[in-house]
This record gives structure tokens, C-alpha cells and sequence, in this order.
């Protein structure tokens, strides 16, 4: 009787979990995962997704970046290297000034300490992830443009 | 060399598993020993992925080497965080806004949640079932959009800084939890309806890999592997932290000590995460999110040990300072992953080959956790 019993509670058992993937089947709705790639095109993140690292510049080809290094010293990898220049203001003070910021992508662990450290709101990461690339060269990268300037609030 | 034996000379066989292997979660080697089908001895052999996080600390300042903690138990990322975070700030005496307490413990919740939905897809996976990964993950993928929205990661997030968090919360925190705890009140029934009754289930995990209380104790075992062989050790009830001591929860233990044991505490331990998060979600009080702590951190000069109770058991933080230099002398964690794993010999020797699938299922493991 109790083997008669064993079989039954078994049986009922598993059918009350075919019972819930049919429902599923049954019921389907929108995919929960992403379709990616299919949906690149739509495809939004969140505002705070740390994606790439970037230099803000606004449409003036203007950022805020004054050369402290005070990035370079919070990144715990070593990603940023700020590369500095000197330059003579208008009332002729011999002022420090970014030249190049390199930021090897590669290194990068995504930690956002270089955003926080910054005291001008300088940086940002930006939503765009797709980082694949041929030659590993080339995730060594420049962040500020071909021609840009600090803004002049901050000379 | 020995080593590559597979049999020796007394006629029992030498089975490796791993480091490749799906069972194992990550890198892990097992050698076994057999007798047949019946386990002689196990012995776990580590260091696949040992990254030296503790050496590469230590000349790292106390900013920095938070983010290295998400990468130890990555699926406790912001428990880890907080342990490290709790400790430089017991050292200080900086008194954390109530605002980055509520949402801290929020977010350790949030994570214990996810690690034991992902645990739990995993487990039904291990023995055989591929609906609860769907249906864990589905779940979990709900939380990790949560955590990108708050700190941009999905998996090792750095948003726990000494004394408070990194950024604030955005607009609309609490609506997403709120809507998540309501779809997930209703899924997690259907988790036991799925796999806990579960006939097939229940022959494969009651009764095996049974750890004693006192065993349980002798490894240093803690967190839910602990609790269902009945040892009291949540580090939340005894030595509590961020908001535990004023919430309302229960610390779930059983006394089987089997691998079903291990299985219900956690079931159980997600409702009760469930109960923590409520009570907080609709009251985060306005105000500071982060307290003022120096940019570049000195601790006072001494030794310094807090712990936290992440989704593993009892993560603990020791820093010694020697008051001059701006990242610790020496730093130590006491991952609870490590101690867990030490008990697989006792667990599994003696028992068959197949239930050590089941047994290693039950002990959450995390393997990077262990290596660190
Ligand atoms: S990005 Fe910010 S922190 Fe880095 S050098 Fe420029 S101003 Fe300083
Ligand atoms: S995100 Fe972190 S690792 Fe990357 S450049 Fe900034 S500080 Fe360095």
C-alpha cells in the first residue's frame, strides 16, 4: 500500500512542477533577456552604466579638465596618465595645463574612482560598451579632442 | 609523479575533477579518491585563480582597495564593499548618514537575494533540471538592472565608499524594489513548487552530505551552510551592523545538517530578506548620502577586525595600520567561502561519486571567493 502510496506522491509531485513550465509554455510572454544584438539600434542603458571613460566637451570643443592628476592618483590600476604642459596666461602667470589624457581602456576595471575624484566634474563614463577592437593598440586613448581648450571659467 | 597516477598501488582509483569542470562553478580542482563508486578521501587543490588580492592590497589606498573586494565573492559585491567600508570606518569613528545605512542594508539584501536566486538556478541545473535556471535567472535579472541603475554595474560594483555611498540613489529607487518584491512574493512559491517537492530532488539531497553541528563549528563554517547543521552564526543577529540590530527578522536554522537542510535555510533566508527589505524601502530618510571623510584616507595606527554576513556566511575584514602611510600594512579576509569548502572532505567521504554533485551544489560555492 505504501509502495502504491510512494508512486503516487511521487508522480504528484513532478506534475505539479510540469505543471508550472506548462503554464509558462502556455502563457508567454515578452522575452525577459535582452536581443541583443538585434536590438543595438534601440538598445538604451541606464544613465549611470559605466561604459566608456570620456573627457566632456561641449560644443565649443571645451572641457574641464585643469591637469591636477588628481584622477591619475585615484585609479588604482594606473588606466589614466595625464600628460601636462605649461602655458602663459593673458596676465602673464606660466600656468600648468593639461596636454594629453591617456587612458589605457584595457586596464580598466570600470571602478568610476577617477569620475568621483575629480573636482571639476570633468569625466564621465559614457553608456557605450562595444569595446572590441583588432589591435589592442588602440585601446590606448586620447580623451581630449584635437584642438580643445579648458573652459574658461577654470583658467 | 605521483600526482598522475590514477591508480595506486593499494587498487583505489584517482578521479580529478576539475578545474574544469560545469560542477565545480569556476576553477577548482578536486582529487578523489575511489573505492568503486564510494569516495575515500577528497581533497580540494586550489590557487587556479589566486590573484593575490590581500598582497595587491596593501599598496593600494583605503579607496581603492574596495573595488577588489567585488571581485572576490562577486555575487556579495556590495556586502564585500560594505565589510571593507565598515571597518575604515569603525576605525575613524565617522558617523555614516542614516540614509547610506538604509540604503546600504537595502542593497546587501537586494544582493543576498540575487546571489541565492542565482544559487538556487544553479542547483537545479547541477542535478538536472534546466527550468529554475530560467526562472532564477529571470528573477535576477530584475535585481541586476536595479544595481545599474544605482551604481552602473551589474556585477562588480564599487558604490560603497568610506562613509556612505558613492552617488546618491536616483529618482525612483524604491518604486523598482517595490515592484520586485511584489513580482517576486509571487515567484518564489513557485521555486518550491518546482524543484523543493520535487521528488527526484528530495532523493538526491535529503539525507546526504550531513555535517554536524560540531563539524560544522570545527571548520569554521558559517552563514546558511552552518545554520542547517543548527550552529547560530548569523553575524547580523550577533554582532549587528548597519541597521540589522533595529529590523525585525528571523535567523533561520534547522538541525538536519543534509543537503536539503542547506537547500531550505536559504529558501527560507529569501523570505526573510524579503521581510528586511520592506521594512525599509518606503521609509529612506532624506539627507546626506555620503559622511565627510578625507580624500586620502590614514587610519590611526593599530589593528582593526569587523565582519559582515554576506550571502556565504561570515566575510571578515582585518587591517593592520601602522598610522603613517595612506594603504594598510597588512590586510586580511576571512572569506567564508574558503571555510565552507574545507568541509567537502567530511561531507562527502564515504558517500557515492553522484551525490558529490549535489553536495558541492549545496555549499555555494564561489570559487574566486576561496582563491582570492
Ligand atoms: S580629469 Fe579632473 S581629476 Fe583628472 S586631471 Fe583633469 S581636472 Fe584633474
Ligand atoms: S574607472 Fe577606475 S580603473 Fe578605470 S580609469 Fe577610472 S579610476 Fe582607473
Amino acid at each position: 500500500m505504501s509502495y502504491l502510496k510512494d508512486i503516487y506522491r511521487s508522480m504528484s509531485s513532478m506534475l505539479s512542477g510540469m505543471q508550472l513550465t506548462g503554464h509558462y509554455f502556455m502563457n508567454f510572454r515578452k522575452a525577459e533577456t535582452e536581443q541583443y544584438p538585434d536590438n543595438r539600434l534601440t538598445l538604451k542603458m541606464s544613465p549611470r552604466f559605466k561604459g566608456e571613460l570620456t573627457l566632456l566637451h561641449n560644443v565649443q570643443n571645451m572641457h574641464k579638465c585643469t591637469g591636477c592628476s588628481a584622477c591619475q592618483l585615484a585609479c588604482p590600476n594606473g588606466s589614466i596618465t595625464i600628460l601636462e604642459k605649461r602655458e602663459l596666461t593673458e596676465d602673464g602667470k606660466n600656468k600648468k595645463r593639461l596636454q594629453t589624457f591617456v587612458w589605457q581602456h584595457s586596464m580598466c576595471t570600470f571602478c568610476s574612482l577617477c569620475v568621483d575624484s575629480c573636482p571639476t566634474g570633468a569625466l564621465k563614463m559614457e553608456q557605450r560598451f562595444e569595446f572590441t577592437v583588432a589591435d589592442r593598440k588602440t585601446l590606448t586613448k586620447t580623451l581630449n579632442k584635437e584642438g580643445s581648450q579648458l573652459a574658461p571659467d577654470l583658467r | 609523479m605521483p600526482e598522475l597516477e590514477t591508480i595506486t598501488e593499494t587498487g583505489e582509483y584517482i578521479l580529478n575533477v576539475g578545474p574544469q569542470h560545469p560542477a565545480t562553478h569556476g576553477v577548482m580542482h578536486l582529487r578523489i579518491k575511489l573505492d568503486g563508486e564510494i569516495i575515500e578521501s577528497i581533497e580540494p587543490v586550489l590557487g587556479y585563480i589566486h590573484r593575490s588580492i590581500e598582497k595587491m592590497s596593501e599598496s593600494l589606498t583605503y579607496r581603492q582597495l574596495i573595488q577588489m573586494t567585488s571581485r572576490m565573492d562577486y555575487l556579495s559585491a556590495h556586502i564585500n564593499n560594505t565589510g571593507v567600508a565598515l571597518t575604515i570606518e569603525r576605525a575613524l569613528q565617522v558617523e555614516v548618514p542614516q540614509r547610506a545605512l538604509v540604503v546600504r542594508t537595502i542593497l546587501a539584501e537586494l544582493t543576498r537575494l540575487a546571489s541565492h536566486q542565482l544559487w538556487w538556478a544553479a542547483t537545479g541545473l547541477d542535478l538536472g533540471a534546466v527550468t529554475p535556471f530560467f526562472l532564477g535567472f529571470r528573477d535576477r535579472e530584475v535585481i541586476t538592472t536595479i544595481f545599474e541603475e544605482v551604481c552602473g554595474s551589474r556585477l562588480t560594483m564599487n558604490y560603497i565608499v568610506p562613509g556612505g555611498l558613492m552617488e546618491d540613489i536616483p529618482n525612483g529607487f524604491a518604486e523598482r524594489v517595490n515592484k520586485f518584491l511584489i513580482d517576486f512574493e509571487h515567484h518564489l512559491p513557485e521555486y518550491d513548487q518546482l524543484l523543493s517537492d520535487n521528488e527526484i530532488f528530495l532523493a538526491r539531497n535529503v539525507g546526504i552530505g550531513i555535517l554536524s553541528k560540531e563539524e560544522a563549528l570545527s571548520f569554521g563554517c558559517s552563514g546558511p551552510m552552518a545554520r542547517a547543521s543548527g550552529l547560530s552564526c548569523d553575524v547580523r543577529k550577533w554582532h549587528p551592523y548597519d541597521l540589522y540590530s533595529s529590523l525585525e527578522f528571523n535567523e533561520v536554522l534547522l538541525t538536519q545538517g543534509d543537503c536539503y537542510a542547506r537547500y531550505k535555510v536559504r529558501i527560507r533566508e529569501m523570505y526573510q530578506s524579503i521581510r528586511i527589505i520592506k521594512q525599509l524601502i518606503n521609509q529612506i530618510p532624506e539627507g546626506e548620502y555620503q559622511a565627510k571623510v578625507k580624500k586620502i584616507i590614514k587610519l590611526p595606527e593599530g589593528e582593526y577586525y569587523e565582519r559582515v554576513e554576506t550571502a556565504r556566511g561570515e566575510f571578515g575584514v582585518y587591517i593592520i595600520s601602522d598610522g603613517k602611510s595612506s594603504n594598510p600594512y597588512r590586510i586580511k579576509y576571512r572569506s567564508p567561502g574558503f571555510s565552507n569548502l574545507a568541509s567537502l572532505s567530511a561531507l562527502a567521504t564515504g558517500g557515492n561519486i553522484g551525490d558529490l554533485v549535489a553536495i558541492m551544489a549545496s555549499i555555494d560555492l564561489v570559487i574566486p571567493d576561496i582563491d582570492r
